[in-house]
């Protein structure tokens, strides 16, 4: 269905739960999702506020098109402020989840205040409660699913839920999904842990309704997934191989972050690739991947099942990771392993099973073991510190060690869970820390993919490649190819994928859609659903208008234009090989036309006639 | 002249039999064009997306270009793949 036009609102203080209806002027202007939830959010929170307390609040939110018959619109975000950032922090994750908030007849659930006791909400329709999760709490992701399944009775029920990780405080734990989905960035996790929220369980039975034209919406939707299917790269490259494609394509332009991205070229990349998870195993003649997997209505399916070889030393006494479970992404690959020196696909994977099923980002768990093995490498931590773990770059027993002790919140796992900045911060050597406004860097170094430095120093929720992924263009050609290693034209191709990203963000729909789909073919699919004219210009203008609204959150809670920067490292040391040997990221050259592009004093703050421009709240 | 060649994705299987790591040296001749080296290897052109010399872009338009290579360089090629 398109929008519910229902908010349910649940106040775990007094455990008061209500339902609302949806601010549909603000729907006009925001869409949906990441948009919405964040004109929500700004005005009913101080962006001052402490991310951990009470007083902080935690949305998700689906978007018109989620759960409906479009292709990839299964989508929902969590959006919240960052306790890793500061920042307004908004993760989206896939799955089932979304959808079935939807088919309960709810756009947005909204948590404020903070429960005095463990406890999970449960939805059936228009039916929402607490029900106590002091059993819960201290278990799994995986073991609280099973756990709340067999409590219902109902095997149809969609989950979403916090690990020991979030409990323990980890900075960067994720909220999992349907087991192995996860919105993974920002510690959106954190936030539901610090109100005693343990999951959200829901089971919605009212199916579609809501559509502005359904006939005109059955035809585009249609014809869309014809468009998807006769692509490339979204009907056969992403369903075969997934995302991992392309480790070895960012290795060979020379743009792989390797060992705390010291160097850019990692040697045992093909060992981690999406290749090699097509290639069978010694001991077993099986292959890593099993099958590939899709969210809602997904017809791409780029997900990857896969399963870990038995006698590998991770999981050779623990038949409970014997089974086929969610399998690499190219950014949860990379973060494990070039970035910390790895070159073990088992032992990969069998730390991915670990970030699932404890709710880990592994890009941030990745890029945070990856500064501590340099810090350990420096000799400023030893083994007193990481519990006599020899926590050396390429070791796969120490990454499988430090994963196991961080999913549980325990030892030095407990100050991996810092993140990177705060962890290098708290050993003196701040400079050894890869990160953005506080997180860490996903897998393209910005001195081989210039675009990229841009887009990371910008993000409004610090270091990431899905605010605006410049990748398509730079390297993959799509919609066009331009040089990785130029700065001229990227702060507008940097607004343009930031715009367009806001607004899919906002629809329901996944962002991998846009490798076939630009914004020409998600607004008919809009236009037909929802109330209103949604041309493509109008859905660049609200993409627009939700970047300078983050932007505004963001000045307000006391980020400066300083915070757009870079790591030192990848300012001031070049790359050692590849095509962008020689080369630091230049910044400088972007960053001053970006601002001016988006109406921002050189101070990087917001005009008022921007302000006024995008209709920002005052 | 040796080269080495890199064929990612399912153009993997065109490679010379025994490959492995998804690359081979192979001997080609100095006047050889990254079209003619797509062609002996009977990659349809279309699946020949993204041709990187030595990591560098070289775009449908140079393709014919004869002389491309010098000795020891390293041709990798995906067809249209995309991730994130
Ligand atoms: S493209 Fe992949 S991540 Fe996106 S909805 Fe489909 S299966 Fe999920």
């Amino acid at each position: 269905m398109a929008w519910t036009k229902k908010i349910l609102r649940v106040n775990l203080t007094d455990g008061v739960i209500s339902a609302e209806p949806l601010n549909m002027e603000w729907a006009q202007q925001y869409l949906g999702q990441r948009g919405l939830a964040t004109r929500y959010f700004v005005e009913e929170v101080d962006a001052q506020v402490d991310a951990l307390s009470p007083d902080n609040k935690f949305i998700m939110a689906t978007g018109p098109l989620t759960g409906t018959m479009a292709s990839t619109g299964g989508r929902y975000s969590c959006i919240t402020k960052s306790p890793l950032t500061g920042t307004i922090a908004c993760s989206n994750s896939g799955g089932f989840f979304g959808a079935e908030m939807k088919n309960a007849g709810w756009d947005m659930i909204i948590f404020e205040g903070k429960s005095p006791t463990p406890v999970y909400l449960y939805v059936e329709d228009d039916q929402a409660r607490l029900i106590p999760a002091d059993d819960l709490w201290g278990k799994s992701v995986w073991a609280t699913d099973e756990e709340i399944h067999k409590k219902h009775q109902d095997p149809q029920i969609r989950i979403a839920c916090i690990g020991r990780a979030a409990e323990s405080g980890n900075l960067f734990a994720a909220v999992v999904n349907d087991l192995h989905r996860a919105a993974g960035r920002s510690g959106v996790g954190t936030v539901l842990a610090s109100k005693n929220v343990k999951a959200v369980a829901l089971r919605g039975t009212r199916g579609v309704g809501n559509i502005k034209d359904m006939k005109r919406f059955i035809d585009t939707t249609f014809e869309h997934k014809k468009v998807l299917a006769a692509n490339a790269v979204t009907g056969a490259g992403l369903p075969t191989y997934g995302t991992q494609v392309l480790m070895n394509v960012i290795n060979e332009l020379g743009a792989l972050p390797t060992r705390n991205m010291r160097e850019v070229r990692f040697e045992g990349a093909h060992s981690v690739s999406g290749e090699a998870m097509h290639e069978p195993r010694a001991s077993d003649g099986k292959k890593n991947l099993t099958r590939n997997g899709g969210c809602f209505g997904c017809t791409i399916a780029c997900g990857r099942i896969s399963s870990v070889d038995r006698t590998h030393f991770s999981v050779k006494d623990k038949p409970q990771y014997w089974g086929n479970s969610g399998g690499l992404e190219y950014e949860a690959a990379w973060a494990l392993g070039p970035d910390t020196g790895v070159d073990d696909l088992d032992a990969l994977t069998y730390v991915n099973f670990l970030c699932n099923e404890d709710g880990l980002d592994p890009i941030s768990f990745g890029s945070t073991v990856a500064a501590a093995m340099e810090l350990f490498e420096d000799g400023v931590i030893t083994t007193e510190q990481t519990g006599g773990i020899e926590l050396k770059f390429g070791s796969a027993e120490a990454l499988v060690k430090i994963a196991e002790l961080t999913a549980r919140g325990e030892g030095f796992g407990k100050e991996i869970g810092l993140g990177s900045k705060r962890l290098c911060e708290k050993y003196g050597r701040p400079e050894l820390s890869m990160t953005v406004k506080g997180q860490e860097f996903p897998a393209y170094d910005p001195r081989g993919i210039q675009g990229m430095g841009l887009t990371y120093a910008t993000s409004n929720r610090g270091a990431c490649h899905l605010r605006s992924y410049t990748v398509s263009s730079e390297v993959l050609g799509i919609p066009i190819k331009t040089d990785p290693l130029a700065t001229d034209g990227k702060p507008e191709l940097v607004i343009a994928f930031q715009d367009a990203t806001a607004a899919v963000d906002s629809s329901g729909l996944c962002i991998f859609s846009t490798f076939a789909w630009s914004l020409d073919n998600i607004a008919p699919q809009i236009d037909a659903a929802c109330e209103g004219d949604w041309s493509v210009e109008k859905c660049a203008e609200v993409g627009a208008r939700i970047w300078q609204l983050e932007r505004d959150f963001n000045m307000r809670a006391g980020l400066t234009g300083a915070d757009d920067t870079l790591p030192k490292r990848l300012l001031k040391d070049a790359a050692n090989v590849g095509p962008a040997e020689g080369k630091v990221c230049d910044l400088g050259a972007m960053l001053p036309k970006y601002y001016e592009l988006r109406g921002w004093t050189t101070e990087g703050q917001l005009t008022p006639e921007t302000r006024q421009r995008y209709g920002l709240p005052s | 002249m040796q080269i080495t060649l890199k064929l990612y994705a399912h153009l993997g299987d065109l490679l010379p039999a025994g490959s492995k790591q998804n690359k081979a040296m192979i001997e080609v001749p100095e006047s050889i064009s990254l079209n003619e080296l797509i062609d002996h290897f009977h990659i349809p052109r279309p699946m020949a997306h993204l041709v990187l010399v030595n990591g560098v872009f070289v775009c449908d338009r140079d393709r014919d270009q004869p002389f491309a290579l010098k000795p020891q360089d390293a041709v990798a090629i995906w067809p249209p793949v995309a991730g994130g």
